[in-house]
């Protein structure tokens, strides 16, 4: 047993920090660490998904058949560090790391040859259209309908909580082919054009003021069943080989570069003395997390080479969904702490990176109460922490 | 031993709930925060004819004669509809500073005019090197002949950029951290050399960054003894943080209220959320949370403003310690058990949350008030 990476590992870590020096710009990193919302504006992204396409990086996971990297589990595992440490954008999953994967796994070869080149140049941004008003954490109770006429169907109902619906151009949805059975054999995997008619977009502004999420309603909405990934009915069966790809997700990196923002909070605030560094407290809370980041990140690699065994994990994926998100939300309460009176301090300006001058002076103060506010989603999102508690307890408990 | 409130107390309770209820729901609110100046003033002259502005004022101030344990139920009753009128910054921090420190003269020009709603009033104690710590004052006032001439700049002071008046602590002697040395200065806000850049709060306040340069001030601005204010301040501070309890306790309940509400009628997997046992415990430790935070309100609103200071200051933080944990957990909890909905800015769960956060961030934090509730230990026996 080691943490020692082989050779070739530690030639791919240097290929990494090069390609970081020369393409993460200064402005692409304060970007990020402005970023109050869980994904980077459009522009941002876009940006850097140009740059780790050029490299052959922005589908790392995908057969290099269709463009991507296939990297090891290890090859992803440095990268992660890496970007992390950097300072790096993260990427938005809804193209390279959800429809991808699916299309790839449960697509024609004429769909595949459709989209997926299209993912990658940045031609389609896409969205998930998953949860609606009556079903989140059930969702195979949605009531989105497919009914068929002619070669098209015609989609009505409404998603709620769409991530960057505003920006997409196009939509994967879970929809109801039928009501017969049970409820998860009725559902299926469909591609929309989110610029067909009877589509609309609302706005859903979060508590912070952000605008990340949406509701999207279809009202009669013409989508060839060409569109449809898989056969009707294996909706399900694509949403659980989604979910499953997610899994063996690296988040200790980025968790250990708050660590560090937060030390340096700490050294910078209120008067570049490390006044709160030496407060007892405040160090030994922040000791305490890093502790518990460590224990992730080692978690992490255990995982990872379950996987590259070929094993499927087993409760640590739930486990390491609820670890990110509270170590998060513990992260950013801390950073509440450190602000002091300065917690209660509301930006209205979007996006922060934009905005010319601070009323503070420190401009990482502003970023601080929304981030607090918008990172109690973390423990909503991505299944919420009670069902991932509940699946950890049936497999403890063999139940 | 009695908990019970007296017959004009309970008055008072209804009349402020009734309020909330008829000119301060989630709608009303809004419409009210997108005035210019973030508040309304006509809920402000409502609040004077109700005498809300004159409850904490002697009568021979010209107020009502009421104590800590009124104002307990006002918050508690006002947390409930989340205003944001300047009530706390104008009548409990300058207001209260003003009646406790002023001499008559200084009285008969400000309070009767704040009292009727007419003067909109800030205190400025903080400074961005003390954070919460009211004795942390690098701001100097010297005396030149028969003026003053003030220095330095204030943080996060509360509503601020509206009031009329400041009061504003300042050192005449002494460094930083000494208790000895600072005074208490009220300025008219459009005196020259006073500038201020304003803020907004998460929960929908208006706040400002104070700078003082080279403010010329007339002999009498001076509030107070020379060089013995911190304890006027102290004092001023904690009677307010007392009532930041009571608010947050309004806060806490309502939005444990709500949370209950919302559990019983959305429906996952064919059943209530509220059939969840997890879910049901979660609700049992909310409203534990609840109680505890309001038993110390009680104790708080008790001892604000006991003669004996370690006794007044063990309670005021002990409730404020409190508040702040309990609210934190309350208002996460609250919108966890909303789920997706409950970060949306549409539903009052996120308002209540923000309030309950930034109530934390006011009036010296929990982590603050833990700190110096451990330096005031009861003496061991033996
Ligand atoms: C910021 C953000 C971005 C999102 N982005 C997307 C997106 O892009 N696409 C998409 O499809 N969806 C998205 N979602 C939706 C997300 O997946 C749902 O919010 C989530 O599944 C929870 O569903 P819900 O909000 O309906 O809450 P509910 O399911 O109603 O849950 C409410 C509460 O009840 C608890 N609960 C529910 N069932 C049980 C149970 N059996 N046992 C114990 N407790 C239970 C939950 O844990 C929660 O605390 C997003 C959500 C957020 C907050």
């Amino acid at each position: 047993m080691d943490l020692q990476f082989s050779a070739e590992e530690r030639a791919f870590q240097r290929d990494v920090r090069e390609f970081l020096e020369s393409e993460l710009t200064p402005e692409l990193k304060r970007a990020v660490s402005l970023t109050p919302t869980v994904f980077v504006e459009k522009d941002i992204a876009d940006e850097w998904h140009a740059r780790l396409n050029r490299r052959g990086w922005l589908a790392p996971l995908w057969p290099k058949q269709y463009g991507g990297a296939e990297w090891t589990p290890v090859q992803q595992f440095i990268y992660e560090s890496e970007a992390a440490r950097a300072g790096a954008p993260t990427t938005i999953p809804m193209g390279v790391r959800m429809v991808g994967p699916v299309i790839i796994r449960f697509g024609s070869e004429a769909q595949k040859a459709c989209y997926l080149p299209r993912i990658l140049s940045g031609e389609d941004t896409w969205c998930q259209g998953y949860s609606e008003p009556g079903s989140g954490s059930d969702l195979a109770s949605l009531k989105t309908r497919a009914e068929p006429e002619g070669e098209d169907y015609l989609v009505n109902g409404t998603k709620l909580w769409t991530t960057h619906a505003h920006y997409a151009n196009w939509i994967f949805c879970l929809v109801r082919t039928s009501s017969e059975g049970r409820p998860q054999a009725g559902i299926s995997f469909l591609l929309i054009d989110m610029n067909s008619p009877g589509i609309s977009v609302t706005p859903i502004r979060s508590l912070s003021g952000d605008h990340e999420v949406n509701q999207v309603f279809f009202d009669n909405v013409r989508v060839p069943q060409a569109n449809r990934i898989g056969d009707e009915g294996q909706g399900w069966t694509c949403a659980k080989f989604l979910l499953e790809h997610e899994r063996g997700g690296v988040f200790s990196h980025r968790l250990m570069a708050m660590v560090q923002e937060l030390r340096r909070l700490m050294i910078d605030t209120p008067d570049g003395e490390a006044t709160l560094l030496e407060d007892a407290r405040l160090r030994e809370r922040l000791a305490a997390l890093e502790v518990r980041v460590l224990s992730l990140e080692i978690t992490e690699m255990r995982v990872l080479s379950k996987l590259r065994a070929g094993d499927p994990p087993g409760a640590e994926s739930s486990m390491l969904k609820v670890e990110w998100s509270e170590l998060q939300q513990a992260l950013t309460e801390l950073a509440m702490d450190i602000a002091g009176p300065y917690a209660q301090f509301f930006e209205p300006g979007r996006p922060l990176y934009a905005l010319a001058g601070h009323t503070l002076g420190d401009e990482r103060l502003a970023r601080i109460p929304p981030d607090y506010l918008n990172t109690r989603a973390a423990s909503i999102f991505a299944g919420t922490n009670e069902i991932q508690r509940n699946i950890i307890a049936r497999l403890t408990l063999g139940a | 031993m009695d908990f019970s409130l007296t017959e004009e107390q309970r008055l008072l309770q209804e009349s402020v709930q009734r309020f909330v209820q008829d000119s301060y729901s989630f709608e009303q609110r809004r419409a009210i925060m997108a005035n210019p100046e973030g508040f309304s003033r006509e809920v402000w002259s409502q609040f004077a004819e109700m005498g809300w502005l004159a409850l904490p004022f002697d009568e021979a101030d010209g107020g009502l004669g009421g104590g800590p344990v009124d104002t307990l139920v006002m918050l508690e009753a006002l947390g409930e509809g989340l205003v944001v009128e300047p009530l706390v910054a104008t009548v409990l921090l300058a207001g209260r500073a003003l009646a406790q420190a002023g001499d008559d003269t200084q009285k008969a020009e400000w309070l009767a005019a704040l009292m009727e709603g007419r003067l909109l009033a800030a205190l400025a104690v903080y400074e961005r090197r003390g954070r919460h710590a009211p004795d942390w004052v690098e701001t100097r006032a010297a005396r030149v002949g028969d003026s003053w001439r003030l220095d330095g700049s204030k943080s996060a002071v509360l509503h601020g950029a509206c009031a009329d008046l400041l009061l504003v602590s300042a050192r005449t002697a002494g460094s930083p951290e000494e208790p000895k040395g600072i005074s208490l200065f009220a300025i008219p806000a459009d005196t020259p050399g006073v500038s201020r850049t304003p803020w907004q709060t998460i929960d929908g306040l208006q706040a400002c960054e104070l700078t003082l340069e080279a403010v010329k001030l007339p002999g009498e601005a001076l509030v107070g003894e020379q060089d013995d204010g911190l304890w006027q301040v102290e004092t001023v501070l904690d009677e307010a943080a007392a009532a930041l309890c009571a608010e947050a306790v309004g806060a806490m309940s309502a939005l444990t209220r709500i949370t209950a509400d919302y559990l019983r009628q959305r429906k996952q997997f064919g059943q209530p959320l509220a059939a969840f046992q997890v879910l049901q415990h979660r609700m049992a430790d909310m409203s534990m949370e609840t109680e505890r935070a309001r038993s110390l309100a009680i104790l708080a609103a008790l001892y604000a403003r006991s003669e004996d200071t370690a006794t007044r200051e063990r309670a005021v933080s002990a409730a404020k310690f409190q508040a702040g944990r309990s609210g934190r957990f309350v208002g996460q909890q609250a919108v966890q058990l909303h789920g997706g909905i409950g970060i949306s800015d549409e539903l009052s769960v996120g308002h209540y949350f923000k309030r309950l956060t930034a109530l934390d961030a006011r009036l010296g934090s929990a982590d603050w008030h833990l700190t110096r509730f451990a330096a005031r230990p009861v003496a061991v026996a033996g």
